[in-house]
């Protein structure tokens, strides 16, 4: 990878019911634990004021406790932190209630409900509960969109020398949109990325024309989510790789002729 | 503040809106300051509004090799396709540089609800009913996956849908793949149609006016909605050194509410502060501003706080009574306005006001005014408190 450039991966969150933290997740991914069925079945965003977190919606509350346990673990202001939120079908629930009341009562939308609607509504929610001003953005690209919203954080951490935050989120779908989308899971991963920091594992990362590779077998409590939506078998074979603290090299699907392809290093 | 970039060539650009198909008719209306809103016969209910709705979208046909793509919003885009030569101009692009080498980046805040929307009143037992189960198009990806295959596109492919500044922020994305060298060329742009989504429910945040808008009037009360849709060709300025310019963009955060303004501008003005930084230039350097201009209170009292920051002989407008607000089209749409206004030097006038507020006045254009325009500034500012802003140069100017 000689046109490869290089970022750390400095803080890591996840959330998903039975491994609500990225300690939790590690020890799945390496088989050295299972899901915790006692585990809380909603994430706590407990970086939402109390107020806001009652009004978000499900996706918002696991984008905020996802980018939270990532800026911590990084030990970074996410005031200033650029931000990059990324999901395959936005906020599921929303949609389906949305087109649900538009086909009975037009008139009796809730706006609380529209504005949620939005798929930067994780950013929105985000910025304002930790008075970040930097850019913020919502990256989709239907079952690339991990690899993209990962793209546009990396393009924007390289371009402009900084360290981003990256979260890729997706919610169980509801009523009849479900037939069309399937997910049937919440899981959401962040990453703290930086160009410049020492600490933490490398990715070294570049554009390659061709097929992605095949993902790695995954551990069993994860298959579920892994085939759940292919946004989440992506989040998951590259945290696998993190986690497994070795070497490792993975190629994601990124557009119909390019994969995004990782070096990953402890 | 983030530091200056090396300017990219706008190879093409068009746009297609209630002002009709592509620049010569858009340019046409600019000029006479006539406006494309008319009374809504869209929605699915009585809304009391004006809409931007395009005409004949409904009688537009894909391809049959790109039928499985069929909904409005890629009706749209097809559409704007057609124009001004930007299929001829991408299909250069793609052989020139090859398919991989060449980015799409496109926003929209609602892509292809409206079919999702259509599913739902005609659900069958449940199910949505079978020319609609096309699980591709009930996503928000639907624009762009399909612009993709209409175009044989091939390099990196993504969606920004941040609501009303998707579209700006395409070109600062963009920008950046060509910048790390991970693109030639980038097709950017934005399309969002009408659909019941938008027009009730900013009916429900009492945001719509029943009169065509009336951005920066004191008795402005609300936004009108359409839909456009509007792209850009971005190469090296090395490759088009007559093209006029994208110079320099700005992104930022208000971190205030999810959907009013910060009081003061605050993210609005960053926004600005960092356009301005990477285009290296001074608030006095830039001849004209395509405003966001909405029309509702909140986000034209703030943002006539921000024309202070320039001089008296920059002009500025907002074409929101031309086309209405395009919502996740609206950066695109007016960057392409904005660049009509560098390429015929003509103000498009800010349409739809009588009685401009005080505050704002100085700056407004109310007619189309004739002038030199050499570098000029677009703002978008979104949901979410989501904000860009855009500038542009005349070829050779910056």
């Amino acid at each position: 990878m000689s046109d490869a450039r290089t970022v750390a991966v400095t803080g890591i969150g996840a959330w998903l019911q039975g491994a609500p933290d990225w300690p939790a997740l590690r020890g799945v991914l390496r088989g050295e634990r299972g899901l915790d069925d006692a585990a809380p079945s909603k994430p706590a965003a407990a970086a939402l004021p109390a107020a806001e977190r009652r009004r978000a919606p499900e996706g918002v509350r696991l984008a905020v406790e996802v980018a939270a346990q990532a800026c911590a673990a990084a030990a970074c202001d996410p005031a200033t932190l650029p931000c990059v939120f990324a999901s395959t079908y936005g906020e599921l629930a929303i949609t389906d209630y949305v087109c649900a009341t538009l086909a009975h009562a037009p008139l009796e939308l809730s706006p609380t409900q529209f504005h949620n609607s939005v798929l930067n509504a994780p950013a929105g929610y985000w910025t304002i509960a930790t008075g970040c001003t930097a850019a913020s953005s919502a990256v989709t690209a239907h079952h690339r969109s991990f690899a993209a919203g990962l793209l546009e954080a990396l393009a924007l951490a390289h371009a402009e020398h900084t360290p981003v935050l990256f979260a890729c989120c997706d919610v169980a779908s509801s009523g009849p949109l479900a037939t069309m989308t399937r997910t049937t899971l919440a899981f959401g991963t962040a990453l703290v990325l930086s160009p410049l920091a020492s600490n933490g594992a490398r990715v070294h990362w570049s554009l390659r024309e061709g097929r992605a590779s095949t993902l790695p077998p995954i551990a069993l409590a994860l298959r579920v989510v892994a085939s759940d939506n292919p946004a989440n078998a992506h989040a998951l074979a590259l945290l696998s790789a993190l986690a497994a603290d070795a070497h490792a090299t993975l190629a994601l699907p990124l557009s119909t002729g390019l994969s995004l392809a990782m070096e990953i290093a402890p | 503040m983030p530091s200056r970039i090396e300017p990219l060539a706008i190879t093409r650009y068009s746009a297609t809106s209630a002002l009709g198909r592509g620049l010569a008719e858009h340019l046409d209306a600019l000029r006479a300051g006539r406006s494309g809103l008319r009374i809504n016969d869209f929605s699915c209910a009585q809304l009391d509004c004006r809409i931007g709705r395009v005409a004949g979208v409904e009688s537009v046909a894909l391809p049959a090799s790109l039928n499985h793509w069929e909904c409005r919003n890629n009706r749209l885009a097809w559409l704007g396709l057609q124009q001004d030569g930007l299929l001829d101009a991408v299909a250069r692009s793609v052989a020139a540089y090859g398919a991989t080498r060449v980015a799409l980046v496109l926003g929209t805040s609602t892509a292809s609800i409206s079919t999702t929307e259509d599913a739902y009143r005609r659900l069958d037992h449940g199910h949505f009913p079978s020319d609609l189960s096309r699980p591709e198009i009930h996503t928000p990806h639907s624009l762009a996956a399909f612009v993709a295959d209409a175009t044989g596109i091939a390099g990196p492919t993504l969606t920004l849908s941040t609501a009303c500044s998707s579209s700006a922020k395409v070109f600062a994305s963009a920008e950046r793949l060509l910048r790390l060298d991970l693109a030639d060329a980038a097709l950017v742009g934005g399309v969002d149609t009408l659909c019941d989504s938008v027009l009730f429910g900013f009916n429900a945040l009492e945001l719509v006016s029943k009169q065509a808008c009336r951005p920066f009037d004191i008795h402005r009360d609300g936004i009108s909605i359409g839909e456009a849709a509007a792209f850009a060709l971005l190469e090296r300025a090395a490759e088009a050194p007559r093209a006029p310019r994208l110079v320099g963009h700005g992104e930022s955060s208000d971190a205030h509410h999810m959907s009013t303004p910060h009081p003061e501008g605050r993210g609005a003005l960053a926004a600005l502060d960092a356009a301005l930084a990477t285009a290296g230039i001074a608030p006095d350097a830039i001849d004209y501003v395509n405003l966001h201009g909405t029309a509702t209170p909140r986000n034209d009292e703030v943002e006539a706080r921000l024309l202070t920051r320039f001089p008296s002989h920059t002009c500025a407008s907002s074409t929101k009574g031309f086309t209405g607000h395009t919502l996740g089209a609206a950066g695109a749409l007016e960057a392409v306005f904005t660049l009509l206004a560098i390429e015929h030097g003509v103000a498009p006038p800010n349409l739809g006001c009588n009685e401009p507020m005080q505050e704002a006045a100085p700056w407004l254009a109310l007619h189309p005014e004739t002038r030199d325009i050499d570098i000029a500034l677009s703002n978008s500012f979104g949901f979410g408190g989501n904000n860009a802003c855009l500038v542009f140069a005349r070829g050779g100017a910056a």
